[in-house]
């Protein structure tokens, strides 16, 4: 497979998950403050900024708005073009990473992602997202699954795929753990409620973000920091959970490489193999002794170690074993793009 | 329905109604069936294709408009519909014509054996913006030249089908041809029935195997890839389509390295050799070390492999000079200098303005004729006398005498026009067509082609650049 379709597709799916994940979170924030009585603007903004620290965007938010209020918050994080980590903006570079690669998806894959763009930029989806939010994420949530499905049920399973599972999977722990960190900036102190009603009611929004509320009940019963933390750090069949996403990263790796699992022909693998053992044999006692926040940073840090080596190996890699001197790689310029238009084609 | 109550064919040609208003016997059948659907339905059925039109990303990018939107191709739902002679005819016509042009190509980069019997001028040879005197001498694959050729074809007011040009680059389109035919049938599937209409889904099958066919490599499977400009071109649907249906390889310039005068292309599993490149990037993009020095689109070194003979590539290098305007009135010279035929499809007639009678007569006649630059497409630098304003006519003129070898007039040939739902009502449209030819081992000409309809009122320009759309084309067994 040609590295830059490998690559493209890797970050579509990503881009797909990452859309999926933020409306999920704002959702879910949204309805948790339904809970909430009396709230002003000043306790609202504790719920919003923690949202904002999470996704790791502050410093552009900063730059962009004056206020932390929920208005501000979601408009940013749902469809403010200039940040290009909002939900219409994935969707866009999910599409556009799409359209480069088209001749290798199916015409379901491609329509539905194409439909999704269509309707976030519609007049329609403006209008649901001042009139009806939850039906709003509801909706890009649906699509974005339904791509997801549509992807499992209509792509060989080759290389293509595997790239595009590692790029979900990888996308998905991230999320998982930012999430998570949310907790670390709320809010302490008076806001109408009982401490302890308080913690529970946040840590049902952070296993309904993740769409784990069932799942846990069915395997705790309390719902804690600590009983939450392990479930989406160390639960090795929830599907969204760091740990189950990290073992689909390493088989991901190992199928595309042909290298048998447990050992490793690259850095990516070798990263992966690493955190997978940690995650394997950690427990929450290693979490809350490192501190929560800490923990899940170092954990954003190795995902990030990991795809950029994936980066190294498949995609800068095939122009290192070059036996001559390679022309500098053209990158793509206004140049390019110029160029590409100028080749009119209008035979 | 009511539809067609009430259409006036007008002073044209109507590829539906004779002169006296009544169906052409070939259409009729169609006709019926469109009778039955209410108009109501109708508007529908062609709502739901153009959103499949749009839903696909079937669009197209439209240059000088910075708003850099995608537009879909405007599609009309009532075919335009050949009878089995007819198709005979062209298909006899188009098949000559390649053939002459690719002897003519190979003649012109060997001995130019047409030259030195004084069959053209060396001079227009010489001076044409495309031609490549440095590849004299090379040998192509297979001897051919042009692998796929778009030629465009007219009817004039005395039903006889005329070329317009000849496009032997990089022709686009074919796509749209495969998508409408998708497109009509999701919108009227019932109206295929029974109607015996030919198919045109062998065209990337006939692609690939031409592909096959011109590999250097004769053992195994050849690699072949589509090489794009890239995304932002405005026929990248187009590219990835092809790529996919002939389950190939996409790639861009970045994407291949040339190593020791051979092609190869950058995958996960390091170097694959490449030996065909469908390409559709034009020659001076091709390799930034031969050609345009700035180019980013293309791949440095692939000239060396080319003249090596380790990689084909269709269309050949060079085939640029014959779809020069000016070379174009020579074809049905070279059909009968190569072949000792008489061309069997007629050229629109056509005045070269570097002979000296020919531009008396254009400048006495410009508000008449249609001028075109020799090497301009897409409707671009051309202009339509009997609409053209005194200023563009004055600016035309100048623009001649300053460059007569670069300019050619045609008498206005009133299209053939085809009924056309027109925002509310049926009405008559002009309308061309362009045939893909492919030059394999064998040529194969997919039943009819892009049918393309202006459609503005009383334009003649079916570009879709300049607001022109296009139908579906049946062509019938019998």
């Amino acid at each position: 497979m040609l590295s830059r379709v490998a690559n493209t597709l890797y970050w579509m799916v990503r881009y797909v998950e990452r859309a999926d994940n933020l409306a999920r979170l704002i959702d879910v924030n949204q309805q948790l403050l339904l809970d909430f009585e009396r709230l002003d603007s000043e306790r609202l903004r504790g719920f919003w900024q923690p949202i904002i620290l999470s996704t790791g965007d502050e410093e552009a938010f900063g730059k962009l708005y004056d206020d932390t209020g929920s208005d501000e918050v979601i408009r940013f994080l749902t469809d403010d073009p200039r940040n290009p980590n909002s939900i219409t903006s994935c969707i866009a570079l999910a599409r556009e990473n799409a359209r480069t690669v088209r001749d290798q998806l199916s015409d379901e894959l491609w329509e539905e992602l194409n439909a999704l763009y269509l309707f976030s930029r519609s007049p329609d989806a403006q209008r649901l997202l001042k009139s009806d939010p939850p039906r709003y994420y509801e909706n890009i949530r649906r699509s974005a699954v339904t791509f997801l499905g549509i992807a499992a049920s209509t792509t060989r399973r080759n290389e293509g795929w595997e790239f595009m599972d590692l790029g979900r999977h990888l996308e998905r722990a991230d999320k998982t753990t930012r999430f998570l960190d949310v907790s670390s900036y709320l809010p302490t102190g008076e806001d109408g409620m009982e401490e302890i009603s308080r913690g529970i009611l946040h840590w049902t929004a952070i296993l309904r973000s993740c769409g784990a509320m069932g799942a846990y009940r069915a395997t705790q019963r309390e719902i804690n920091a600590q009983g939450v933390a392990d479930f989406l750090i160390f639960s090795k069949d929830f599907p969204r959970s760091v740990r189950y996403c990290i073992e689909r990263v390493d088989i991901s790796l190992h199928r595309i490489s042909g290298t048998p699992r447990g050992a490793f022909s690259n850095e990516a693998e070798r990263e992966s193999g690493r955190l997978l053992a940690a995650l394997n044999f950690g427990s929450t006692a290693e979490v809350f002794e490192t501190g929560l926040h800490d923990y899940l940073d170092a954990l954003q840090g190795r995902f990030n170690h990991i795809g950029g080596e994936i980066f190294e190996t498949y995609v800068l890699m095939p122009e290192r074993v070059q036996t001559q001197p390679l022309p500098k790689p053209p990158t793509m310029s206004d140049v390019a793009a110029w160029q590409q238009q100028q080749q009119q084609q209008q035979q | 329905m009511e539809m067609f109550k009430g259409y006036d064919p007008g002073k044209f040609y109507d590829e539906m109604f004779g002169s006296d208003g009544v169906v052409r016997s070939h259409c009729a059948p169609l006709l019926e069936k469109f009778e039955k659907v209410d108009q109501r339905d109708f508007l529908a059925r062609k709502a739901n294709s153009e959103l499949y039109f749009l839903r696909q990303g079937i669009t197209f990018n439209v240059y000088h408009d910075n708003q850099g939107t995608e537009r879909i191709f405007p599609f009309d739902p009532i075919p335009r519909v050949m009878p089995a002679h007819e198709w005979e005819h062209l298909e006899a016509g188009l098949t000559q014509r390649i053939v002459a042009l690719n002897l003519f190509l190979h003649d012109i980069y060997h001995d130019q054996q047409i030259l030195k019997d004084e069959v053209i001028p060396r001079f227009y040879i010489e001076q044409a913006k495309h031609y490549r005197p440095e590849f004299r001498g090379v040998d192509v694959a297979a001897d051919t030249y042009i692998h796929i050729c778009g030629s465009d074809l007219i009817r004039g007011g005395d039903g006889v089908y005329y070329v317009l040009e000849d496009n032997g680059r990089c022709p686009s389109g074919a796509s749209y041809l495969l998508e409408n035919r998708n497109a009509l049938k999701r919108a009227f599937p019932g109206i295929f029935e029974s109607l015996g209409v030919r198919p045109v889904d062998s065209y990337p099958r006939d692609l690939l195997n031409m592909l096959h066919h011109i590999s250097p490599r004769r053992d195994g499977d050849p690699v072949c890839v589509l090489l794009t400009p890239g995304c932002h071109n405005s026929a990248y649907f187009e590219h990835c389509y092809l790529a996919r249906e002939m389950g190939i390889d996409i790639v861009e310039g970045k994407d291949l390295v040339v190593v020791d005068k051979f092609v190869y292309m950058r995958t996960t599993r390091g170097l694959v050799r490449v030996d065909v490149i469908y390409r559709r990037i034009d020659d001076d993009f091709l390799d930034p070390v031969v050609f345009r020095k700035d180019s980013v689109l293309g791949v440095p070194g692939l000239m060396n492999a080319y003249r090596a003979g380790n990689v084909s590539l269709a269309n050949a290098v060079g085939t640029g000079v014959a779809d020069d305007k000016v070379i174009y009135y020579f074809v049905p010279k070279m059909i009968e200098y190569y072949l000792g035929q008489k061309p069997i499809l007629p050229n629109v007639p056509t005045f070269l303005a570097s002979e000296e009678a020919d531009m008396k007569y254009i400048l006495a006649n410009l508000p008449d004729l249609v001028v075109k630059a020799a090497n301009e497409s897409g409707g671009y630098g051309m202009l339509m006398g009997p609409s053209a304003t005194k200023d563009e006519i004055a600016n035309f003129r100048e623009r001649i005498i300053a460059d007569p070898r670069n300019y050619v007039a045609q008498p206005v040939i009133a299209l053939s026009r085809s009924p056309t739902w027109c925002e509310g009502a049926m009405e008559g449209r002009h309308i061309d067509l362009r045939p893909y030819i492919i030059y394999g081992s064998e040529v194969k000409i997919v039943p009819g082609g892009l049918t393309r309809v202006a459609l503005t009122k009383d334009s003649l320009v079916v570009n879709s650049s300049q607001g022109g759309g296009s139908k579906d084309t049946w062509v019938l067994r019998h």
